[in-house]
């Protein structure tokens, strides 16, 4: 591949402490990936797969104990993680607004870590309000526990493209939506990822999310990287668990057809 | 006259800027320091399990410490302090009242503080705390701008409870030369004016809520972002400490402080003598309510000008001498000990205020007990009482040697209740003061010693170094020695002691200046 990828991960391995003198748990077990510029790579797998624990390397939330991670060509380990991490836009299971700051305040808090004047962070704000399909009047004084959810993770998504990142981190972020404002989410940021030209990499639980967003998934069990490619691709997978993870949209997507026949009379 | 028309209440009251003011300072001082020591140092601590452990621990002993006992340490250690600090920089500091105050209390405010910071620092949402790191906060950014700000509730809610308590503690600086709010209770407690202590009591409780209340609104104000709510309530705490300082400031200082200690007679003594110095022009002001071994170390110390002791007290517990001596040789020795700390034994008043041993005169009669030899044989079914710090004093030790003396049971009470304790049969001896009005006034008798194992404890003039050439001082003073004799000084107490306007120590050193100025 000519061009760097954003983001590599090479033969990474983390583990964890067990607690209580039990044995270290392998979270992600030598892991090789990358995700080129203005991809939308999903990351799918069950609990404890290992998929968070990836993510979050990338921005230097945990640092790996082997393998090497670089970041627009750069190996984060020689980064300053604050910095980093104002450059990458993280977008956090349901939403971790800070509390006690209104939505603007939320919205505008890299920006002010990197001392953009107040005037400038003000006119920001409001241009992710519409970004985001919020009406500025209406929410940008509110608190976060005065929106609804889809309207809060609306704000999260504001937040992590407030300081414009090149790269967005997406920590299962429409997992505890219903699932319309689910899909209308997914589809309004799927439209922002292709005209900010932003590289994504999502975690989900969810294939069909994944298959329905994503360029490209990579799955994800105990720790372990078992296959990556586009839907296509992975249809090709010999893998069990990957055949059974396929298995829930395609028997899905059959149901819906006999259920809703396109040449009925609606 | 009815409990409100009660001319004590005003008398009170012209107190209250004076001790109110102090109050105020010492509680607010206390405060602010224990605040800067405890809050860093909960910060700091977070994220220790041990050092966590270890400082809540030590808070949580220093908390169970007695009020009064931790205000009391802090003056003897001061002291070493100061006297080590002047003989190697030559520069000394006054151990007595507001220091020790200041520090004592600021210890006792740190666990609410430490506790309460820990706490809802600790209990943030892990999620919000990884969110701050994700947005880009560094360590510092993330403590100041998300974690103080959600903990804010639970920090102020210790804070709130420090300030209540230390303001409440302030109470009990009295004793160590700090002059409070507990000024009334002490002062009402022993010359039992109830007007006095419930409104030393009231005043303190109001003084607390109002505090409690101007944090809450500045709790609040930072809470809502309103600017307006934390600037009212700062400039709250703000002029109520201005308001405590004016009336200090435009108050001429003065320039004797006459000392007493924690009993009726101490009041009327120091009373009377301030009002000596005033009548010849010198300004007085008092320091009550003292401990009987801070009065002394704050007399050598120049902290306090004047005030009475008694002989035998400074004898047997301020030089420990175990042998006893006739009264002249005893009091002339003491004179020469005395100058050798540059204190100067101005004289005698003219009475003794001895410990004795005391009974009702019928029972006494009863039994054909007339001495404490007497006393010894039926000792061993019978309960005395004494005052709280005989029973640790050596005359005791001495006494019981002397005479073989078992009680059945040793009591300790406030003074003025032991009285009346020995007259309704309730403990059958007790170890009063022979300058008592309440001997006559329950008619009981006190035993002779033949062995004189107790030794004389004429009431003394006592000048601090600094008053050593003082010649209108000793000039205002001089009219007072030898002029009063026991029978005066007894009256005197038993006016004191009573529970109306013309008891209070003010009246009866009027009284007692016209009993024996003319002598």
């Amino acid at each position: 591949m000519p061009e760097t990828p954003m983001i590599a991960y090479v033969d990474v391995v983390k583990s964890f402490d067990g607690g209580n003198g039990a044995e270290r748990v392998l979270a992600v077990d030598d892991v090789s990936l990358e995700v080129a510029g203005g991809e939308f790579l999903a990351i799918v797998g069950g609990s404890g797969s290992g998929k968070t624990t990836l993510l979050r390397l990338a921005n230097r939330l945990i640092d790996a104990d082997q393998g090497t991670i670089t970041v627009e060509g750069c190996d984060v380990r020689k980064a300053d993680p604050v910095e980093l991490r104002r450059r990458i836009g993280y977008v956090f299971q349901s939403g971790a607004l800070f509390p006690h700051l209104s939505v603007a305040g939320n919205i505008g808090i890299t920006p002010k870590l990197l001392g953009t004047p107040q005037a400038e962070i003000a006119d920001r704000v409001d241009e992710l309000l519409e970004l985001v399909r919020l009406d500025r009047a209406q929410h940008r004084d509110r608190l976060p526990q005065e929106l609804s959810g889809g309207q809060r993770q609306r704000v999260g998504v504001a937040r992590a493209l407030a300081a414009r990142p090149r790269i967005v981190l997406m920590d299962e972020p429409f997992g505890a939506l219903d699932p319309l404002t689910r899909d209308a989410l997914g589809d309004d940021y799927r439209a922002l990822h292709r005209k900010l030209g932003l590289t994504t990499v999502m975690i989900t639980h969810d294939m069909t999310e994944a298959i329905l967003l994503a360029d490209r998934i990579a799955v994800m069990r105990s720790g372990r990287l078992l296959a990556q490619g586009t839907p296509a691709e992975l249809t090709q997978s010999k893998d069990a668990y990957v055949m059974e993870l396929l298995r829930t949209p395609r028997r899905q997507a059959e149901r819906l057809s006999t259920l809703l026949p396109r040449d009925g009379t609606a | 006259m009815s409990l409100f028309t009660d001319p004590r209440w005003a008398e009170a009251l012209t107190h209250l800027p004076d001790y109110l003011g102090n109050h105020v300072r010492v509680s607010i001082t206390a405060l602010a320091l224990g605040l800067a020591i405890s809050f860093p140092l909960a910060i700091a601590v977070r994220n220790h399990p041990l050092s966590r452990g270890i400082l809540l621990g030590l808070a949580s002993i220093v908390q169970t410490v007695p009020g009064l006992a931790l205000l009391a340490l802090f003056y003897p250690l001061l002291l070493a302090l100061a006297s080590l600090t002047l003989s190697w920089f030559g520069v000394g500091f006054s151990a007595f009242g507001f220091l020790p105050a200041v520090l004592a209390l600021a210890l006792y405010s740190m666990l609410p503080v430490l506790r309460n910071t820990i706490t809802g620092l600790n209990g943030v949402d892990p999620a919000l705390l990884e969110a701050a790191q994700g947005v880009g906060m560094t360590a510092q950014q993330s403590l100041f701008s998300v974690e103080l700000p959600l903990a804010l509730p639970v920090i102020m809610a210790g804070i709130r409870t420090a300030a209540v308590w230390v303001i409440g503690t302030a109470t009990l600086s009295t004793p160590i030369g700090q002059t409070s709010l507990g000024n009334y209770i002490f002062a009402g407690l022993q010359t039992q004016n109830w007007v006095f202590v419930l409104f030393g009591c009231f005043a303190s409780a109001v003084l607390a809520l109002a505090v409690d209340q101007l944090l809450a609104l500045i709790e609040n104000g930072i809470r809502g972002r309103s600017r307006l709510r934390a600037t009212l309530g700062g400039a709250g705490i703000a002029a109520l400490v201005a308001a405590t300082l004016v009336p200090a400031l435009a108050r001429p200082p003065s320039n004797y402080i006459v000392g007493a200690k924690t009993f009726t007679e101490q009041y009327v003594l120091s009373a009377l003598i301030a009002e000596r110095l005033r009548s010849d022009g010198l300004t007085a002001s008092s320091r009550e309510g003292l401990g009987s071994n801070v009065i002394f170390d704050a007399l050598a110390s120049n902290d306090i000008d004047v005030y009475i002791d008694y002989s035998g007290t400074l004898w047997a517990n301020q030089f420990h001498h175990t042998d006893i001596k006739p009264r002249e040789e005893l009091l002339a020795e003491l004179k020469t000990t005395l100058a050798t700390q540059s204190i100067t034994l101005f004289g005698e008043l003219g009475f003794e205020n001895a410990y004795a041993l005391v009974m009702p005169r019928a029972r006494a009669e009863q039994l054909g007990i007339h001495s404490i030899a007497d006393l010894a044989a039926r000792a061993g079914t019978m309960t005395i009482a004494g005052d709280y710090e005989f029973f640790s004093r050596p005359e005791w030790a001495g006494v019981q040697k002397a005479y073989g003396l078992a009680f059945r049971a040793q009591r300790q009470m406030q003074p003025d209740f032991m009285y009346a304790a020995v007259a309704s049969g309730e403990v059958d001896v007790i170890a009063g003061y022979t300058s008592d009005g309440l001997i006559k006034k329950y008619d009981l008798v006190v035993l002779d010693d033949p062995k004189h194992a107790i030794p004389p404890y004429d009431a003394i003039l006592l000048l601090a170094p600094k008053r050593a050439g003082d010649e209108r001082l000793q000039a205002a003073l001089k009219p007072l020695l030898g002029k009063i004799d026991i029978a005066t000084m007894r009256e005197a107490n038993l006016r004191a002691s009573g529970n109306d306007s013309s008891s209070s120590p003010d009246a009866v050193a009027r009284w007692l200046w016209e009993r024996v100025g003319k002598r």
